[in-house]
């Protein structure tokens, strides 16, 4: 699987490079008139929209209902009533991918299961998170052996939780950083640990298929089959 | 279990019905086994049926590397009115890895024998749709093969890290 | 008609739904625009099956033809791994075969090693494990009832199946550390002595439990729902269940009364007296009333053995095979010896070939070990209750609505892990 990156629209590069020359001009005070409306509005607004939308995304936050091995019995524990991670926004575990934001993955993963857990990741809509429960999807845990993957191999893992099982609340404190980690910055999520600011998750398969279709995708604002 | 004269009646008896296919008979720990040459397993299995061990607990394989021959088949058998068990064993080697198939008989060893192809590569012959039941279906190689390599990543220590390869580069 | 006779029988053609999902032919079904076959994956990821199972199904409307599973999809090599692993070491390893049955898992594979060493484990650490076992058949049973309550659609059982649990768990970290996986059960014995006060709180947990299971029944046994989809429900008939190869609640449910714990006692269960509960029918109402009036004899059965706890060492005093007692290690070079062996090789086997059966919550688990007469076994094999009870269902589920199938998943209590291993 590789992750190949293409620039968002044509001119990614110079549209920044005069949003910073703008805001220069800004603060040295030679910007007025109407390009000094439009650009406060635009930092002000976008700013507090985004603060508002990472609030939102912060404290709602609904994981996939996904559970692999043992670690899945710690998880049905943590929405259980001694833990109840409802309290923190983790309150509808959804069953659909489409509408879920956050997946667990609680268990080892085998080969046969990786493309699944794969295709069901690409099914989830930004902004997803992805938090690795326990040693076994992290590494490999406690079986090194042909029979496993760890998780960073095929899908950009936010946060590793390590236990074998995690105790409940190690679990709760991962959680909880996710959270902050969520709430402090934008949605950059695995953006920020791979250096991959800017761009877009592509397939190369796809690229090599419908060359060009990654500029139709952009165009398109949605995948196509 | 049947004891150890228990378990040589049984041996002889078989022998008298069914030619040719009792090679041994181990009894160790209290446990009773019939060594038996591999086409004869059907035979053996539904002779002792007839003897009360009507309930087939487990089928299942071993690999005696680099004693050939080498894949073995184990056959658990249960009587539930006398709570006596008794095993029935067979070896294949690898040229020639070929059983027949039980599962007309006995439901049960439907995916037990599937598991035993898809870890050892054992074909047993009648056996409706075997296919690999644990791996996916075309995974290339037996894993629990003795010789079959146990796999798995490299394990990261400050003395390789530079040295070993990384996926992620 | 003849149309009619030969609809009637062949509901389903002869062709494999394999090549029933790849071809477009339809000819071989006489009515087609009546009996439309559809072929849907319950695929790997599904809110109801119970781990990552796929069912490849075959419904007409809403009734299923036929049901065909595919596993594998957490198939972690840990025979294979704990072939590499020292006795002792492999013991964790083991044990997370079969997740919701741990000390089962650890039972099957130490009474194994003991079996061919030729051991004996002081009755002391027979009780205890009795105990720790059967506080596990009821943490299986809640997790079970849990979540198929939820399948149901009875959403509140969960929370008050995993309230217990909780208790459950913190009496197993209690003794151990870990609330799972706790690798508590050690050749020749357990690995540590119970705290002071976990007897006290062990008690008090058998004495609220009848009262809950008392309340689960209440909440489920009068509701018109449940009766209504269980009762009746995928019976399937003992010869069909034996045929299979099924153990446990399913056979019990069944109507025949076979428990290892009362047909070949292992580890001290003969001296505890306990009834087996069996159903009469075979039905889904059986199955899960049989599960929950276990948890009321688990309870007898911890009550008694916390009343007849003998006195004495927790572990074999053979020091070839227990590490001894850490303040020996600074006075007696043999224990130091000895400490050093067990943690760098490990303790050897003389060569044998042993099956070890024991009764799980979800049937008969037997253990096949071979040892080589090296410190690491040769080949370690589980006969897992689950991965030959999944053989029945197929029989079990042919021609019921999809809601009934659910169900039916939920009461074969299938649980993944010991499935793929």
């Amino acid at each position: 699987m590789e992750v190949t990156r293409h620039q968002l629209g044509a001119g990614g590069k110079e549209e920044f490079r005069a949003r910073q020359l703008r805001a220069r001009d800004m603060l040295r005070g030679d910007l007025d008139g109407p390009e000094l409306d439009e650009h406060v509005e635009q930092s002000v607004l976008t700013t507090t929209i985004e603060k508002a939308g990472r609030w939102a995304v912060g404290n709602a936050n609904f994981p996939l209902s996904f559970g692999l091995a043992c670690c899945a019995i710690e998880w049905m524990s943590h929405i259980g009533p001694r833990l109840d991670i409802a309290r923190f926004g983790f309150e509808a575990a959804r069953a659909t991918p489409r509408q879920a934001d956050t997946i667990f993955l609680s268990g080892r993963i085998s080969i046969k299961m990786a493309p699944i857990i794969r295709r069901i990741y690409e099914q989830m809509l930004e902004p997803r998170y992805v938090i690795a429960m326990g040693a076994c999807s992290s590494s490999m845990g406690v079986f090194n052996n042909y029979a496993l993957v760890p998780g960073d191999k095929f899908l950009p893992i936010d946060l590793h939780v390590p236990g074998c099982p995690p105790r409940p609340e190690s679990l709760v404190h991962g959680i909880l950083k996710l959270r902050a980690a969520i709430l402090s910055q934008p949605s950059d999520g695995w953006r920020s640990r791979y250096g991959g600011h800017g761009t877009e998750e592509v397939v190369a398969r796809l690229e090599r298929e419908h060359p060009g279709a990654v500029t139709e995708i952009n165009a398109a604002g949605t995948p196509h089959a | 279990m049947p004891d150890a004269t228990g378990l040589e009646l049984i041996a002889q008896e078989l022998r008298d019905s069914v030619a040719e296919a009792v090679l041994d008979t181990v009894f160790f720990r209290e446990q009773a086994a019939l060594v038996v040459v591999p086409g004869a397993v059907p035979a053996t299995l539904a002779h002792l049926r007839d003897k009360g061990y009507a309930f087939l607990a487990s089928v299942h394989g071993v690999d005696y590397f680099p004693v050939e021959p080498r894949f073995g088949v184990h056959y658990e058998l249960l009587d539930m009115h006398e709570v006596d068990r008794i095993s029935v064993r067979t070896r294949v080697p690898l040229a020639h890895p070929h059983v027949p198939s039980v599962t007309s008989d006995w439901p049960t060893a439907d995916h037990q024998e599937r598991e035993v192809y898809d870890m050892f590569g054992v074909i047993f012959d009648g056996h409706h749709d075997l296919r690999r039941i644990l791996m996916p279906e075309d995974y290339e190689g037996f894993p629990q093969r003795r010789d079959f390599p146990l796999g798995g990543e490299p394990v990261l220590f400050t003395h390789n890290e530079a040295k070993t390869p990384g996926w992620w580069k | 008609m003849s149309d009619l006779e030969s609809r009637e029988q062949r509901l389903v053609p002869e062709i494999p739904y394999r090549e029933m999902e790849q071809s477009g032919e339809i000819s071989h079904i006489p009515n087609p625009e009546s009996e439309e076959l559809l072929t849907i994956n319950f695929g790997p990821h599904h809110p109801a099956t119970h781990g990552v199972l796929r069912l490849i199904t075959t419904l007409e409307a809403e009734i299923v033809r036929d049901t065909k599973p595919i596993i594998g999809y957490v198939h972690t090599g840990i025979e294979k791994t704990a072939e590499d692993k020292a006795y002792w070491k492999a013991i964790p390893v083991v044990e997370r075969m079969d997740y919701l049955a741990y000390y089962f898992n650890a039972m099957a594979f130490v009474g194994a090693v003991e079996t061919i060493l030729d051991l004996e484990v002081p009755p002391r650490a027979q009780y205890l494990r009795v105990i720790h076992m059967e506080l596990n058949r009821i943490m299986s049973h809640l997790v079970w009832l849990g979540t198929t309550a939820l399948d149901l659609g009875a959403i509140s059982m969960f929370w008050y199946c995993f309230r217990d649990r909780e208790q459950i768990l913190d009496l197993f970290e209690m003794s151990s550390g870990q609330r799972m996986h706790t690798r508590y059960f050690q050749v020749g014995g357990v690995f540590e002595d119970i705290p002071v006060g976990w007897e006290q709180k062990a008690r008090t947990f058998t004495k609220i439990m009848p009262e809950r299971v008392d309340q689960f029944l209440a909440v489920l046994m009068k509701n018109e729902i449940v009766l209504q989809r269980l009762r009746g429900v995928a019976p399937l008939d003992e010869e069909t269940l034996l045929a299979h190869g099924v153990t446990g609640p399913l056979l019990r449910a069944a109507g025949n009364p076979w428990d290892l714990r009362k047909a070949a006692p292992y580890s001290s269960y003969e001296h505890f007296e306990f009834k087996i509960p069996v159903g009469t029918v075979g039905d889904n109402w059986d199955r899960m009333i049989v599960r929950i009036l276990e948890i009321k004899e688990c309870c007898r059965i911890i009550d008694q053995a916390l009343d007849g706890l003998p006195e004495g060492p927790y572990i074999t005093p053979d020091r070839k095979y227990a590490l001894p007692p850490r303040h020996e290690l600074a006075t007696s070079m043999e224990a130091l010896i000895h400490h050093f062996k067990l943690v760098t090789e490990g303790f050897r086997v003389p060569p044998g070939e042993i099956y070890y059966p024991i009764e799980s919550p979800r049937g008969e688990m037997g253990m096949f070990l071979r040892s080589d007469g090296s410190s690491k076994p040769a080949r370690v094999h589980m006969r897992d209750p689950s991965f030959v009870n999944l053989q029945a269902f197929r029989p079990m589920v042919k021609d019921l609505y999809i809601a009934d199938f659910i169900a039916t998943l939920g009461m074969l209590d299938p649980v993944l892990g010991g499935i793929d291993r």
